[in-house]
Parts: structure tokens; sequence; C-alpha cells
């Protein structure tokens, strides 16, 4: 069971994704440089982690999408192996076409930094299986450009094939587009691709997992990952 | 090119002639003119910063370096220091406040530190006007602009408004950062035979003379100074950070010196100078943005996101290419060499040949004369005039709760990232912040104090009280200090009653300093904050750091539990004088702060420690702006739950809610340890004073607040 994080330029949640995975959920993870072409070839998860991948002076995430590393990061996809996108990771994941939609500026056109109830839609992805259905857990956002965004038949696609995995949501357990803090259609906070071997959110499961540092909802995204590489959920 | 235009005083260019024996060129000139400005040179302050204690056990690098280094122990060294960059954002908000977060990461860079955590002060004009939205605004994004990018939570800071700040705001930007104890890096290991590399942005015309333009009064004509407010770009400043930290653990840099104000020149000299080295430097060898560029140009310029790194030949290959893996522009300028020669060259001309050591310490102090206001003594008389305030408590406190300067700030906090590192135990709101050291376990504890209505006041007891009151927290909370940093905000020196007011608030924050023995390991002047006679309020700020070790817990706010006793440490009748009422609901500053007495802060330290590490409390919180009134009504709404206060004492009741200053704290006390915190605590003043429960806070004699009602008083709902 071996984890990758690729590093871009601009990269800063990198570490604490390593931190999370090697210190907190015994999850064996390397960094692996964005001009490298190819991931090491034991790799079972990539994650593509928060920051300014390049700046994100253009569109965010779209250089990033056209690194080398993206294509080691689509063949490991392909494969069916895991890609974990966070925050800038998720509008990388969209970018390069691995997931739907795109992420705009949030609707108050500010950055948010703040702690999100989200309700858990699926647990029976490979990230999310430790999570009952409808668990509402705490994970922080902190974004300038969070507004999930498809056209409304692609989103009624989205929907019917049930893709969306966390929704915004409020203590008493409603969720959608009323609870996004940025403007979010649908409520939508993460979601798979078709065959749910990759998936994006914007909050990050990183900074929910301790105790020391306010909430260790995140934890049950790390769980999830290994007992599913360890075979147990599969 | 005549001296006055480079910004130079007569005896100044007397000084400069008679140590080169000759007369300087133009490049000289202009390079001594930015040199010896006043914020390049701290000509009218260097002798008031010789009054602060710069030593003690918990010192590994003081001041000197960029930034100073206390240890936090295990091996590991905390660099820490705050600046301002109030002229720029006065100008253009948003690159201004950027520029200002950049530059205070690249001073904790240069030594050797991994940036860990910022935190901003922030003082503002009158709440409502045009002008305060326009410039708080920027302000705010800048700051977060630049700090989400490079991946540095911003986790607290102070935020004030006053009418003296309209049209001269000020942004104080903090930065702490953790190194090795054995790899701290100086500027004072250059060697002779060294390369010089400069790593980092091109090199452009922004920012000639940004140094000179914050060494004078903001005029109309130096507001339209928009050339040399400097821009940011802070993807390059991570791509920085992460490319001289890898250069530094493969053990590949000598020496290494950030650049900011006065750019190659003011970095390079340094080098040469602490380093007792010569140094020449090819000009043509800088890479630039721009074309043309005169000597004086490329030599002054303070594009931002720069290093200047010293390089043994052997290991230059291996810096090249880490430039090139981090996509940075990475260039050998020059050497240094046997000798005290700092020399800038060009299209193999000389265009300056200075001895290093005069460039930047050379300039001669001013001694400016020192006046008490005139008008002080009318100020300082006083007498609590407390009519237009009927008995009842809870219209004050709403009024207080719901007032600019007091109520809840997330409108600006929201907007920084304070979470990125997964080290922050606890971010903005707080009376401090929390930051964990993965590497030891330790809690690292930082505040930033402000207190400008007591110092306006009185200065000496304003200086006292604000270094003190950044302390009591770090105690509160179960740290013990190790240093304090600070930035000097002042009007023009050359006002004498202003001068007075300036050397008055500084032997203030130093005796404070002697009394408590906490050193003081960096700091930052700026002077001439006014604009058409219209200056600012004397603003000391200072951000002390502390250490919570990893067996302690530290003891927060926001905690109270139903049935908990509410005890009150400290005196009863603080001092209205320079308050938040005062100030606020009554709209007159007159009296004097309370006098500094060293024995009750030693008093409260001691037992605030000891109450924190024995966990005998819930919930504590010192007493800060807006008095016990407003630090009962944060507890409550942090809380959730409601109190009943009741005590009936001589002190008139609107000095007891609202009055600051002094050794104070709330604390909130479950019933089984009462005894135990009144045995801590016996030997200092200290009173029970009601109890938590019910959804109300009920004030003596008044209406009983609902929660809801506070809340939405504090966050303007």
């Amino acid at each position: 069971m071996n984890a990758s994080v690729v590093v871009f330029p601009g990269s800063n949640c990198d570490r604490d994704v390593l931190y999370a995975l090697g210190k907190i959920a015994g999850i064996p993870a390397v960094p692996v440089w964005h001009k490298d072409p190819v991931l090491p070839e034991d790799t079972d998860l990539v994650v593509l982690p928060g920051g300014f991948s390049y700046g994100d002076y253009l569109r965010c995430g779209a250089m990033a999408a056209r690194s080398p590393i993206i294509q080691g990061v689509r063949e490991h996809a392909r494969r069916g192996g895991l890609v974990l996108g966070i925050c800038n990771g998720f509008q990388v994941l969209t970018e390069a076409g691995l997931l739907p939609g795109a992420l705009l500026a949030n609707s108050n056109l500010e950055f948010i930094c703040s702690p999100c109830l989200l309700r858990v839609e699926r647990s029976d992805t490979p990230f999310t299986n430790a999570y009952p259905e409808g668990t509402l857990v705490q994970f922080p956002i902190a974004h300038h450009e969070g507004l999930y965004f498809l056209p409304e038949r692609e989103l009624q696609k989205l929907e019917d094939n049930r893709q969306v995995v966390f929704r915004y949501a409020a203590a008493d357990g409603s969720a959608g587009a009323q609870h996004s803090p940025n403007g979010s259609l649908n409520g939508i906070a993460g979601i798979v691709n078709s065959s749910g071997n990759v998936l994006g959110l914007m909050p990050h499961p990183e900074r929910a997992s301790e105790k020391l540092l306010g909430g260790t909802d995140g934890l049950g995204m790390w769980y999830s990952i290994k007992s599913w590489l360890e075979g147990g959920a599969r | 090119m005549d001296y006055r235009k480079a910004g130079l005083r007569p005896h100044e260019y007397e000084t400069i002639r008679r140590e080169l024996g000759r007369d300087p060129n133009e490049t000289e000139l202009r390079i001594f003119g930015v040199m010896w400005s006043e914020h390049c040179s701290y000509k009218s302050s260097r002798p008031l910063l010789k009054l602060f204690p710069k030593e003690g056990p918990s010192v590994l690098k003081g001041v000197g370096e960029n930034a100073g280094v206390v240890d936090a122990g295990g091996g590991w060294g905390l660099a820490f220091k705050v600046e301002s960059h109030n002229h720029p954002s006065a100008v253009e908000p948003y690159q201004g406040a950027a520029t200002g977060v950049g530059g205070i990461i690249r001073d904790i860079l240069a030594m050797g530190a991994r940036p860990i955590a910022s935190l901003d002060g922030l003082f503002f004009g009158r709440p409502d006007s045009a002008k305060t939205r326009f410039l708080s605004n920027g302000i705010v994004k800048g700051v977060g602009g630049y700090g989400n990018c490079v991946g540095v939570p911003t986790v607290g800071g102070k935020t004030l408004y006053d009418e003296r700040y309209e049209d001269n705001p000020l942004l104080n930007a903090f930065c702490i950062g953790l190194v090795a104890s054995d790899s701290i890096v100086s500027s004072q290991t250059a060697e002779p035979g060294n390369l010089v590399v400069l790593l980092g942005s091109k090199t452009g015309r922004d920012g000639i003379g940004g140094a000179a333009f914050a060494s004078v009064e903001l005029g109309e004509d130096t507001k339209a100074s928009r050339p040399q407010v400097q821009i940011g770009d802070p993807f390059v400043e991570k791509l920085l950070i992460e490319a001289c930290l890898e250069a530094l653990e493969k053990g590949l840099v000598t020496s290494m010196q950030d650049m900011g104000a006065a750019g190659i020149t003011s970095s390079a000299s340094e080098i040469a100078a602490k380093s007792g080295v010569g140094m020449i430097l090819d000009l043509d060898l800088v890479p630039l943005r721009e074309e043309n560029m005169a000597a004086w140009e490329i030599a002054l310029s303070e594009s931002q996101e720069r290093m200047l790194l010293i390089v043994r030949p052997e290991n230059l290959d291996a810096v090249l290419s880490l430039g090139q893996k981090w996509d940075l522009d990475c260039a050998v300028i020059g050497k240094t060499v046997e000798g005290n020669r700092f020399i800038l060259r060009k299209e193999g001309e000389v265009f300056a040949d200075l001895p290093a050591s005069l460039i930047g310490g050379g300039c001669p102090e001013i001694h400016w004369p020192a006046e008490r206001p005139k008008d002080l003594d009318q100020r300082q008389s006083f007498e609590f005039e407390p009519s237009g305030f009927p008995g009842d408590l809870s219209q004050p406190l709403l009024r207080l709760l719901a007032s600019p300067s007091l109520k809840e700030k997330s409108w600006i906090t929201r907007q920084y990232d304070s979470m990125v590192q997964v080290n922050t135990v606890q971010g903005p709101g707080a009376p401090l912040s929390l930051i964990r050291i993965k590497e030891n376990g330790n809690l690292v504890a930082i505040t930033m104090e402000a207190l400008p209505w007591a110092c306006s006041l009185d200065p000496y007891r304003g200086g006292y009280e604000t270094m003190a009151r950044s302390l009591r927290p770090l105690w509160v909370a179960g740290a013990r200090h190790l240093g304090m940093t600070n930035c000097l905000n002042f009007p023009s020196p050359e006002n004498p009653e202003q001068f007075w007011e300036f050397s008055e608030a500084v032997r203030g924050l130093a005796d404070c300093c002697k009394d408590l023995s906490c050193p003081v390991v960096s700091g930052n002047v700026s002077l001439y904050n006014e604009s058409a006679g219209r200056a600012i309020l004397p603003t000391p700020l200072v951000c002390s750091v502390g250490i919570l070790p990893v067996s302690g817990f530290p003891l927060l706010p926001g905690k109270w539990k139903e049935g908990d006793f509410l005890f009150l440490a400290g005196i009863e009748n603080a001092s209205i004088p320079g308050s938040h009422f005062q100030a606020v609901l009554q709209g007159r500053l007159v009296g004097r702060p309370l006098p500094p007495s060293p024995e009750m802060e030693t008093g409260f330290m001691e037992r605030a420690l000891q109450t924190a590490s024995r966990q005998i409390a819930d919930s504590a919180v010192p007493l800060l702006g807006g008095g016990l009134g407003i630090a009962l009504g944060k507890e409550a709404i942090a809380s959730g739950v409601g109190a009943q206060i009741d005590l009936q004492i001589p002190t008139h009741p609107l000095a007891l809610f609202f009055a600051e200053g002094g050794a104070r704290a709330l604390y909130a006390v479950p019933e089984a340890r009462v005894p135990e915190f009144i045995r801590t605590w016996t030997g200092f003043p200290f009173r029970m004073i009601g109890r938590v429960g019910g959804d109300c806070l009920c004030l003596p004699q008044s209406e009983p607040i609902p929660l809801q009602i506070l809340s939405n008083a504090w966050k303007g709902a």
C-alpha cells in the first residue's frame, strides 16, 4: 500500500497530506515532483494536494493539468488506481478532464477559510466506506475558487449517476445549495468519476485529522482508503 | 547631482566627503540617499533602541540579524520579527500589504527558518468612510492574497479604528519561522573568494527609492508615487522559500540575505560589512526585466522575491541546478574579496567604490530635541464623568461589543488561510495564537498588542502597559515568554513633542521588558506617519512569543461550563482613561492610564502559570480591550451559556466593568477546584464575581441580556 503526493511548484498542502497519510493514517507516502512524467511503480493512491500549483494567475489548475506528471496520473486512473484531488487538486482534476465540471470563483468573490459541515452522500466509494451514508462531517475549506459548476443537463446526469459524494450541509442534516458557503450548485463539495476511483473535493480532510487542531472527522477518509487498499472493502 | 536631491542632510554629506576623502559620484550619492534614509539607517531611533534589553537565556541570535531567534526546545529555534509597510499600503493598499507580508517572510527565511505563521496589525481610519473601506478592503485582500498563496497561515493580529489613521493606515506584518538551532544562517559568515549569487525574480524598476519614500511624510505628490510601491508575486516567493531551504539543507549556502529596502546594495553591503570582506558586483550580470537600466537603478531596485546567496565556488553548480529545478532565475553577480571595498561595476566601468561598513553603518545619529507636549497636563487632568450613562450596564456593553474595533472580525479572518501547514491549535479571534511544532511537540504562543489611546495620554505608561498586555495572554494560557519584537509606528521625529512621545513610549516598553526579563530580539521603526499635518497616534506595536511545553495543556477562553464559578483576578478599579469606553463611547481621551507595577505583573504571572499547568480552570481570558464587561460578553458568546454576575463594591460599576489595564484575568472554575484556585491566588487581589448558567448575561442592576442579543451585537447581525 503506497501513496504518492504530487508536488507542483506552488503546492502548499503537500506536506500536510504527507503528514496525515504517513504519520496519522499509517499509509506510506512519498512526494512526487511535477516534472516527473511517471508515478513510482508501486503507487496505489495519488493525491493532488491543495495550493496554487503554478501560481494560478491563469485559471486555477489549468497549467498543472498540462504538466508532465498528469500523464502518469491519467495512466494510473485509467488502470483503476485511486486518485484524490483536494482543493487545488480538485481544480486540477477538472481542468485535466478527469472529473466533470469546473470550479469558479466563490459567489462572494472572496477567499473563504472556514470550517464546513458536509453530508457524506455515498459510503460505497474507496474514499468514504468508513462513513455511514448521511454522516455529517466537519472539514475546513480554504479557497477562492470553489463554486462547483456544471451545465444543468450534465448536472442532472451527475446526480442521476450518484457521483456527488460530499454536499455542504447544516447541523440538522439538511444539505444542498442553500448551505454552500461558496455558491456551489446543489451544494456540491466533492464528486467522483463514473467509475468511482477518482475523487475531487474542495474541503480539506487533512486539516480535520487531529484532535489538537480541532477535529478528527477527516480520519474516516484515510481509514476508508486504507481498508479499500488492504482489500477489506473491495 | 546635488546631495539634497538625494535626500541627504548637509552634515551627512560632509561625513561622506570626510570618510571618502573625495566627492561621491552620482551613483554613490544615490546609494547614500537611500541607505542613509530614516527607513534604512534608523538614524533618529538608534539612540532610543539602545534602551531595549537584548540578552536572555532564551536568545540564540539577537538583534543585528534579519530576525532574532529564541530557543523553542529540543534543538529548535524560532525566528521572528514584525515590520511595517505603512507608506506603501496607504498609496496602493493591495500591493503595499502583499509585499509587506512577502518582505517579512523573506526576513525569516534569511535566518534559514521555514516560515510557520503570520500575524497582521491593521490600523484604519473612520470605520464608515469610503476611504477606510477602500483601504481596508485592499489591505486585507493583499495580506490574504499573498499569505494564502505562499502557504504561510495567518493566525491572528490586531485591528483598531481611529480617525487619526484616516490618511495614514498602518500595516504591520509579523512572521515567525522554525529553524534547527545548529542551522541558523548568519550574514556574518561570508569569506573572501565566495561567489555572490542572486536567486529569484528578475530585477526591474519597481520600488526604486521606496525606502526614501517611506522616510518622509506622505504628501499629495508622494501619493502619486505608485512606481515606488513594489509589486508582489507570491508564487515566486513560494518557489524561493523552497529553493533556499533546499539549498541550506544541502549545505550549499555560506551566507544569505533577503532583498528588501534598497535591494542589492543593502543586502550585499550588509553581508560584506558584517563578514568583514570586500565585494565586487558586476551589474551587467543581474537578470533584468527592463531595458536600459542605469547602474544605480539596478543597485537600488526593490523588485520583490529575490535573495542574495553567498556560495563557495565548488557549490555553484548545485545551486544553479536548484534554481533550474524551481524555475527561478539564478545568476552569479559578483564575488567576495579580501578587504572592505564595496565595488559596483557595469560594462567594465566602476560606478561605486565605497567602504562597505560606511554604507549601512556610517550614517550619523540624529538626536532630535524632545519636548513634553504643552497641552499634556490639561489632557491628563481627569475626573470620571459617568453622566449620559444611567445605571444599566447592558447598553454600554452592547454598544462596545458592536464597536468596530471590538466586534467580531470574521470579515477579515475568513479571507486568510489560517490552517495551512496543519499546526494551528488556536487561530484568529482569540487573545493569543497557538501553533504546534511537529518537530518537538511544543506549542508556540504568539500575541500582538498595541494601545495607541493609552500611549497618546501617557506614552511611558502606555508603552509599559502595551508590553505587559502582550505577555499576560501567554501566561494565562500557560506559556512562558521567550522574547518580543516590536514595530514602532510614530509620526515625524522632527516635531519635538512627537519625539518626546516616541522616546517615552520606548522607555516604557524597555522598562517593562527589563522588569519582566523579556528580551527584545528584533524590531522595526516606522516614522513620518503623517500627512498634511495630521499625525497618527503614537503606536508602538509589540509581538510576544512564548512556549508551552509538550506536557502542558493550553488554558483557553470560550469554555465556560454550567455551574462554573467566575473569578476576577486582579484589581477592581483599573483605568477609564485610554479605554475603549472612553475613546468610543465618550469620544474624548483624557486622564492617565494606570502606573506600571512590576510586582503585580510577576505575582500575576506566577499564579496564572500555576492555574494553567494544574488545570484548575475550565476557561480563562486576560482582560484586554473593553475590560471585564467585554471579557464576560465574549466568553458568554463563545461558550454559548450565560452567567449571573453579583458583586457589590464601592467602585463605580462603569469603571468596574469597562476600565482597562493592569494584570487581570477572568477565570471560570469548576466547583470542585474552587479551593485550589483560592489557594493559588491568595496573596494577589482576586474576587468571586458570579456563576455560569442560564441563557442570559446578567450584570448587577441591569437588564439581563439574552445570549442571542449579545451575539448579534458582536457579530453585527
